[in-house]
C-alpha cells in the first residue's frame, strides 16, 4: 500500500519510536497484560501501521462492494440503499399467542418474522408423545399440523413479509406447512420470501436437534435445494450456522471455518445429487453470531465473505456473482448475557450490533436484557428492537460502506483470521470433510477445548465479566419474569386429538404408506410430505415414517 | 485410590441441545479428581436413573436449559426413591428462574446452580455433601 523507501523509513522510525519513547514508558508503567490476544487467540499489537498492510493487495484482497470477493460487502451500496432487515427470533406457548406477538413485532416495526419452534416440533415429536411432556410451547411454538400453522400466520400476508424459521431435522415439514398456508392464501409460491435454517451438520456439533443419520438428513437437504429451486425461487435454502457453534463455546475463528466446512459439505451433496452449483448456490446463506470482542467480530464478518467467494468460484467453480456472495443473518450472542445485573446486557446488546453492522450483516436479531434468566417480556424485546433503530437512525455509523476498512489494526486481523480460517479447512478436507470430522468428534472436541479454556480464564480472573467476576453487587432477584402456562401442553394435546379425529384418517394413512416408499427409493421426498401436509398428517407421523426408514443418530460423547 | 473418588453423572434431561454448561462442569469435576460419566442429550428420567444405578455414582448432577425443568428433575428423584437410591445426591443447574427454586428443593433436589455459577462452588458443594 505504500511505496518500498518510505517503508523502510517506516520500519526505521517504529523501531525508533518503540526503543525510546515506548520503553521509556514502559520502565515507568507496565502495560496491564503481558500479553494481548483476540478471542480466537491471534496476538494483538500495541499500534498498528501501514506496516501491517504489506500484505494487503487492495483490488485482491478488498476490492468494491457488490463484486469479488466482496470483503468490503455484497450490496455495492449497503446500508445507503436499504438497511438490514431487524428480524426478532420469537414465538413460545401456542400458535394464537405467537401470531399476536408477531402481529406486535410488525406493528412496531420489525421487518421480518423469525419463528421460534419448541423442542418436540425442532425433533418430530407430536405433542401427545410422552417425551415431550415438559417441553411443549417452552422454547418456542407448538407446531403439530397444517392446523397450527394456519393459526400461526393468521392475518399475517405471506406475501408482503419474510419469515426465517428455525428448523433443521425437520424443516421439510415446516416447510411443507408454510407452502400450504400460502396457497391457502392465495399467494404465488414465486413471491414467498424467507429461510429455514435446515442446517443438520452443526446441530451434529452444537446444537443437538438431530434425528437421522447424515446421509439421509443430507437427502433431505437437498430435496430441499432442488424443490425450492423449481418451485419457490426466492427462499433461502438453508441457513448455515456458526452461530450455535459460538454459542457452544467455540472461537471467532473456529465460527467461520467450521461453517464454512459445512458449507462446503452442503455444495459437494447438492453436486453429488446432479445439481448444477449456479442453480442453487445462490440461494445459500448464513446465520453468525456477534460477540464482544468489536473489531475481532467485524474482521470476521469480512473473513468470512471472501473465504466463502472464494471456495465458490476457484473450488466449486460457480460461475454466478450471485454464487460467491456470502450473505448473512446475525444474532448477537446469548452466551455473553449476564444473569446478574441484567440491564447491563443491553449494553452488551449494543455494541454487538455495531460489531454486525459494520461487518455488514443482512439481517439481525438482537438479545433481550434478561435473556439469561428466561424468555424475554414484551418490553425488553422492545429494547431490543430499539437498540437496532438506534444504531441504524442515530449513530451514522451505516451511512458509508464497511466503514473500519483500511483501519491497520481491522485489515491485518481479517487477514489473520482468513490465514486460520484456511488452515482449519485444509485439515478438515484432509479429515474427508465436515461429515467425517463431526463423526469422529474433531468439531466437537475443538468446541468444548475452547469453551472450558473460556470459562477457565473467567474463574482465574484473567477475563474480566463486569457484574460476574468483579464490579458484583447485592442484588433482588429479577421479578415478572415471562412464564409459559403449564396448562399450554394440555391445551396443545387436546387440539391435536380433536385434529386426529375430524381429518380424513384413511387419506392420511395412505399418504404415508405413499412416503414410507418414496423413503426407500431415490425421489425427492418434498412432493410426498407435501401430500401428506395437506391432509393434516401431523408432524410425529411424518417423522415416524422416516425415522422408519431412516434410522435414528447416535452421538458419539467426547468430553 | 479408586475406592474414594466421588462419582459424578452428568446428565441433559429432556430434549434441550444445550450441552455447553453441561461438558464445562464435567470436565471442572473430573479436572478436580472425581470420577465423573457424561449421559450425552435426550435423557428420559428413567435413563438418567438406571445410569446411575448402574454407574453406582454419588451424585447427579443435571443441566437444562429449556424450561422442563419443574416436569423433569423431580421425576428424577421420584424414580430414585423408587429404586431405593435415594441417597443419591441430586443437584441441577441451567436457565432456572428463581422463583422455581423453592418448589424445585422441596422436591428433593438438594440444590440448583443458576448461570454465572463458577465451578469451584459446585465442586465444593459436592465434597461438602457426599459421604463415602
Amino acid at each position: 500500500m505504500s511505496e518500498k523507501g518510505t517503508l523502510q523509513e517506516l520500519t526505521n522510525a517504529k523501531e525508533k519510536w518503540t526503543k525510546g519513547t515506548v520503553e521509556k514508558a514502559l520502565s515507568k508503567y507496565k502495560e496491564r497484560k503481558e500479553e494481548f490476544v483476540t478471542s480466537s487467540g491471534i496476538p494483538i499489537t500495541r499500534l498498528g501501521t501501514p506496516l501491517d498492510l504489506q500484505e494487503v493487495d487492495y483490488l485482491d484482497n478488498l476490492g468494491f462492494p457488490g463484486e469479488y470477493p466482496f470483503t468490503r460487502g455484497v450490496q455495492p451500496t449497503m446500508y445507503r440503499g436499504r438497511l438490514w432487515t431487524m428480524r426478532q427470533y420469537a414465538g413460545f406457548a401456542t400458535a394464537e399467542e405467537s401470531n399476536k406477538r408477531y402481529r406486535y413485532l410488525l406493528e412496531q416495526g420489525q421487518t421480518g418474522l423469525s419463528v421460534a419452534f419448541d423442542l418436540p416440533t425442532q425433533i418430530g415429536y407430536d405433542s401427545d408423545e410422552p417425551i415431550a411432556q415438559g417441553e411443549i410451547g417452552k422454547v418456542g411454538v407448538a407446531i403439530d399440523s397444517l392446523a397450527d400453522m394456519e393459526v400461526l400466520f393468521h392475518e399475517i400476508p405471506l406475501d408482503k413479509v419474510s419469515t426465517s424459521m428455525t428448523i433443521n431435522s425437520t424443516a421439510a415439514i415446516l416447510l411443507a406447512m408454510y407452502v400450504v398456508v400460502a396457497e391457502k392464501q392465495g399467494v404465488s409460491l414465486e413471491l414467498l420470501r424467507g429461510t429455514i435454517q435446515n442446517d443438520i451438520l452443526k446441530e451434529y456439533s452444537a446444537r443437538g436437534t438431530y434425528i437421522f443419520p447424515p446421509s439421509p438428513s443430507m437427502r433431505l437437504i437437498t430435496n430441499i435445494f432442488e424443490f425450492c429451486a423449481g418451485n419457490v425461487p426466492q427462499w433461502n435454502t438453508i441457513s448455515i450456522s456458526g452461530y450455535h457453534i459460538r454459542e457452544a463455546g467455540s472461537t471467532a475463528v473456529q465460527e467461520v471455518a467450521f461453517t464454512l466446512a459445512d458449507g462446503i459439505a452442503y455444495v459437494e451433496a447438492a453436486m453429488k445429487a446432479g445439481m448444477d452449483v449456479d442453480n442453487f448456490a445462490g440461494r445459500l446463506s448464513f446465520f453468525f453470531n456477534a460477540h464482544n470482542d468489536l473489531f475481532e467480530e467485524v474482521a470476521k464478518f469480512r473473513a468470512a465473505r471472501k473465504v466463502w467467494a472464494k471456495i465458490m468460484k476457484e473450488r466449486f467453480g460457480a460461475k454466478k456473482p450471485r454464487s460467491w456472495m456470502l450473505r448473512f443473518h446475525t444474532q448477537t450472542a446469548g452466551s455473553t448475557l449476564t444473569a446478574q445485573q441484567p440491564d447491563n446486557n443491553v449494553v452488551r446488546v449494543a455494541m454487538q450490533t455495531l460489531a454486525a453492522v459494520l461487518g455488514g450483516t443482512q439481517s439481525l436479531h438482537t438479545n433481550s436484557r434478561e435473556e439469561a434468566l428466561a424468555l424475554p417480556s414484551e418490553e425488553s424485546v422492545r429494547i431490543a428492537l430499539r437498540t437496532q433503530q438506534i444504531v441504524a437512525y442515530e449513530s451514522g455509523v451505516p451511512e458509508t460502506v464497511d466503514p473500519l476498512a483500511g483501519s491497520y489494526y481491522v485489515e491485518n486481523l481479517t487477514l489473520e483470521v482468513e490465514k486460520r480460517v484456511w488452515e482449519y479447512i485444509k485439515k478438515i478436507d484432509a479429515m474427508g470433510g465436515a461429515v467425517k470430522a463431526i463423526e469422529q468428534g474433531y468439531i466437537q472436541k475443538e468446541i468444548a477445548d475452547s469453551s472450558y479454556a473460556y470459562q477457565k480464564e473467567i474463574e482465574a480472573g484473567q477475563r474480566i465479566v463486569v457484574g460476574l467476576n468483579k464490579f458484583q453487587v447485592e442484588e433482588q432477584s429479577l421479578q415478572g419474569l415471562l412464564q409459559v402456562d403449564p396448562a399450554v401442553g394440555e391445551t396443545q394435546i387436546k387440539r391435536l386429538q380433536e385434529l386426529k379425529k375430524s381429518r380424513d384418517n384413511l387419506a392420511v394413512q395412505n399418504k404415508l404408506a405413499d412416503l414410507q416408499q418414496a423413503a426407500q427409493g431415490n425421489d425427492n421426498l418434498m412432493p410426498y410430505i407435501l401430500d401428506a401436509v395437506r391432509l393434516y398428517a401431523t408432524e410425529g407421523e411424518i417423522c415416524n415414517v422416516l425415522r422408519d426408514v431412516f434410522g435414528e443418530y447416535r452421538p458419539v460423547e467426547i468430553l | 485410590m479408586a475406592e474414594s473418588r466421588i462419582r459424578v453423572l452428568v446428565a441433559k434431561p429432556g430434549l434441550d441441545g444445550h450441552d455447553r454448561g453441561a461438558k464445562v462442569i464435567a470436565r471442572a469435576l473430573r479436572d478436580a479428581g472425581m470420577e465423573v460419566i457424561y449421559t450425552g442429550l435426550r435423557q428420559t428420567p428413567e435413563q438418567i436413573v438406571a445410569a446411575a444405578i448402574q454407574e453406582d455414582v454419588n451424585v447427579v448432577a443435571m443441566s437444562l436449559l429449556s424450561g422442563a425443568h419443574n416436569h423433569l428433575f423431580p421425576k428424577v428423584v421420584e424414580l430414585l426413591k423408587e429404586k431405593d437410591a435415594a441417597d443419591i445426591l441430586v443437584i441441577g443447574g441451567g436457565v432456572i428462574p428463581e422463583n422455581d427454586i423453592p418448589f424445585l428443593k422441596e422436591k428433593g433436589i438438594a440444590d440448583i446452580f443458576t448461570p454465572g455459577t463458577p465451578t469451584k462452588k459446585v465442586v465444593e458443594y459436592i465434597r461438602n455433601n457426599v459421604e463415602l
